[in-house]
């Protein structure tokens, strides 16, 4: 078991710089997600852990020891990839034993360790078969299995999940989650869906443009989203944003529709406000919207439509079924404590 | 394709047919040559069945002095003379090959690509365009009659190394990451997963490799002047062309038909992973 600190983690390629100085803490035990959109560098950064990247600069500590210049085979660590990587002429047990014979473990102990950690995975009657003979998400656990025989430091899992159908990513969803729980491995976990990082989560570091937004537990990144790009990328349906101004107490939204707050000083304001927070009220909502679409998903209803008064698209979810007709005008109020403010500038949050 | 026309199956089948009498009939011919005494073969019109003296003929050209009259070789000597060339340029064709390509894929080192089309290169220069200097070469090197005289110059392949290139390419980079988190070092991670990932590949060029390495006749032609060394493509040739005297055609056809068995043995034996190294893409 170990914690990882990442500091001032840099990586280039060639001049273009896709990581700025990652700082990161990590504690033993903790199940950590990155999360981002493609091409924001979160696969690099995994991969850098796992010493399949060179660091350009700053380190990387695993247990309080530097591992920059170590071999991924000697940074007690075990990955689990998108694809798997199971090699595809060996047996579910040679699969999982290939790590431990390559280091010289006695036959008896990988032969126990192996059959161990298929009672684990409930993989036992699978492992004298071929990784083809085997479905999806069989080898999803293979791949979970050859990660857990080892008894590693760290668990790093580079999207491990995206190969599976919508059912079945949920259920290993939570068995990846009961599972780090039970064995109480550090884990970094890379995916660019939200649910996943949200769902798997003690902490989710949001990454973007090779930038932390925000590092933080999910309901901290939902509740104070750091910024814009936080707000919006945390939550379904996303965040509305709304572009207006403060007077100085009240915030005016585009249409004039006037909302009280406590901020005392005069700026343009972009607003944030969730669609499940604006809440219905006919008689004097301040936001009030011309509905366009209509989603009933029988939990919830989607309304999309403008803001009245502007061409700003806005969406409200509404509990249960509720009786709404297309081209209806709905109010909503806004609650102030459901109010994310930021600045239009810096896209950061502005602390009310 | 599902087509109900009566004619064009008769004339798809004719056409067939005479594809197969086109290839059957020389061999057809060569066996029935096989089982004739010698002076049978030089009456008119040559026979179209087979006689009975095929394994009189047979334990001649085998294991007796060969033509009469003239000193080459018994053809078991020279069957395995072949053997041992096809064999080493087989194999040796591989193991280079798939070294040379294990390095251009995996291994960043100065001129990586350079290396690669130099390598590419040489497919243009073919032994037979290169013919002198890699004589002059082998000469002074003292390899003139001998196995290695014989196999090393035609062992460099490009076409082996490129097809090996495109087979390691096709194996995702994951299997190299995962290796290496299990500890293995590039040659384990050769052995142990590249190896065995392009099994197929190996026999359907080993296939391949081994009838061109038989087939040979120009280069064995020039490097052999030891009869002891002959190989049996050539020899063939030879024995038209021996003393002054009629050929015979018993002995001939049957050195011929001894020729043909051992690519048809390595193609019969082979066939299921060749036929899989050379279609299947997944890996």
């Amino acid at each position: 078991m170990a914690n990882i600190s990442l500091n001032s983690l840099t990586k280039k390629y060639g001049s273009t710089e896709v990581l700025h100085h990652i700082e990161a803490e990590i504690e033993d035990g903790e199940f950590v997600v990155i999360v981002g959109p493609s091409g924001c560098g979160k696969s690099t950064l995994l991969r850098m852990v796992a010493g399949l990247e060179s660091v350009t600069s700053g380190d990387v500590m695993i247990g309080g020891n530097r591992v920059n210049d170590l071999e991924p085979a000697n940074r007690d660590i075990a990955m689990v990839f998108q694809n798997y990587a199971l090699y595809p002429h060996m047996s579910v047990r040679q699969n999982m034993a290939y790590g431990l014979k390559i280091r010289g473990k006695p036959k008896e102990e990988i032969t126990r360790r192996v059959e161990e950690a298929a009672d684990i995975l409930e993989i036992g009657a699978y492992l004298d078969r071929k990784p083809r003979q085997l479905s999806g998400g069989q080898r999803q656990r293979v791949a979970m299995g050859r990660a857990i025989v080892r008894d590693p430091q760290v668990f790093l899992f580079d999207e491990p999940l995206s190969n599976l159908d919508a059912k079945l990513r949920v259920q290993m969803r939570l068995e990846i989650r009961k599972l780090q729980k039970r064995l109480g491995v550090t884990s970094i976990f890379v995916t660019h869906d939200q649910v996943e990082a949200m769902t798997l989560g003690d902490r989710l570091m949001v990454l973007n443009g090779g930038y932390v937004e925000q590092f933080g537990t999910p309901i901290e990144l939902y509740e104070r989203p750091a910024s814009v790009f936080v707000a919006g990328f945390i939550g379904s349906p996303a965040m509305n944003f709304i572009a207006g101004h403060s007077d100085g107490g009240d915030l005016i939204l585009p249409g004039g529709a006037k909302i009280r707050t406590n901020l005392s000083r005069k700026a343009d304001i972009l607003v944030g406000i969730r669609p499940e927070h604006l809440v219905r009220n006919d008689e004097d909502g301040a936001i009030s919207m011309q509905v366009e679409v209509l989603e009933h998903l029988g939990g919830v209803t989607l309304l999309h439509g403008p803001l009245e008064g502007s061409d700003q698209q806005i969406v409200a979810s509404l509990n249960g079924i509720s009786v709404v007709e297309v081209g209806e005008t709905v109010r909503f109020d806004a609650p102030e404590r459901a109010l994310h403010l930021f600045d239009p500038a810096t896209e950061k949050r502005i602390e009310a | 394709m599902v087509e109900q026309r009566p004619l064009l199956a008769i004339a798809a089948h004719i056409i067939l047919l005479l594809g197969v009498a086109m290839v059957a009939f020389p061999v057809w011919i060569t066996f029935v040559g096989a089982s004739h005494e010698a002076e049978r073969m030089l009456q008119s019109p040559i026979p179209m069945w087979p006689g009975d003296q095929f394994f009189v003929n047979f334990r001649q050209t085998m294991w007796g002095s060969g033509l009469e009259g003239t000193q080459t070789a018994p053809v078991y000597m020279m069957l395995f003379n072949s053997l041992v060339m096809a064999m080493m340029i087989a194999i040796g064709k591989i193991a280079i090959s798939l070294l040379s390509a294990f390095a251009i894929v995996y291994f960043k080192f100065p001129f990586r690509m350079g290396f690669f089309w130099m390598i590419f290169i040489t497919l243009m220069l073919p032994v037979e365009v290169r013919i002198l200097p890699t004589f002059e070469v082998v000469a002074d090197l003292g390899m003139l009659n001998s196995y290695w005289g014989l196999t090393v110059p035609l062992i460099a392949s490009a076409t082996a190394t490129f097809m090996f290139r495109q087979v390691f390419l096709t194996i995702p980079d994951e299997m190299l990451e995962s290796a290496r988190i299990d500890g293995a070092g590039p040659m384990r991670f050769f052995w142990d997963i590249l190896i065995p990932l392009s099994r197929t590949n190996i026999a359907a060029l080993f296939v391949i490799l081994f009838i061109y390495g038989w087939n040979q006749y120009l280069w064995p032609l020039l490097i052999t002047t030891d009869t002891e060394m002959m190989t049996i493509v050539v020899s063939i040739k030879q024995m038209l062309e021996a003393a002054e005297q009629s050929p015979q055609w018993n002995i001939i056809m049957m050195t011929a038909l001894l020729a043909m068995l051992p690519p048809i043995l390595v193609v019969i034996g082979m066939q299921k992973l060749f036929v899989k190294g050379l279609t299947e893409t997944d890996k």
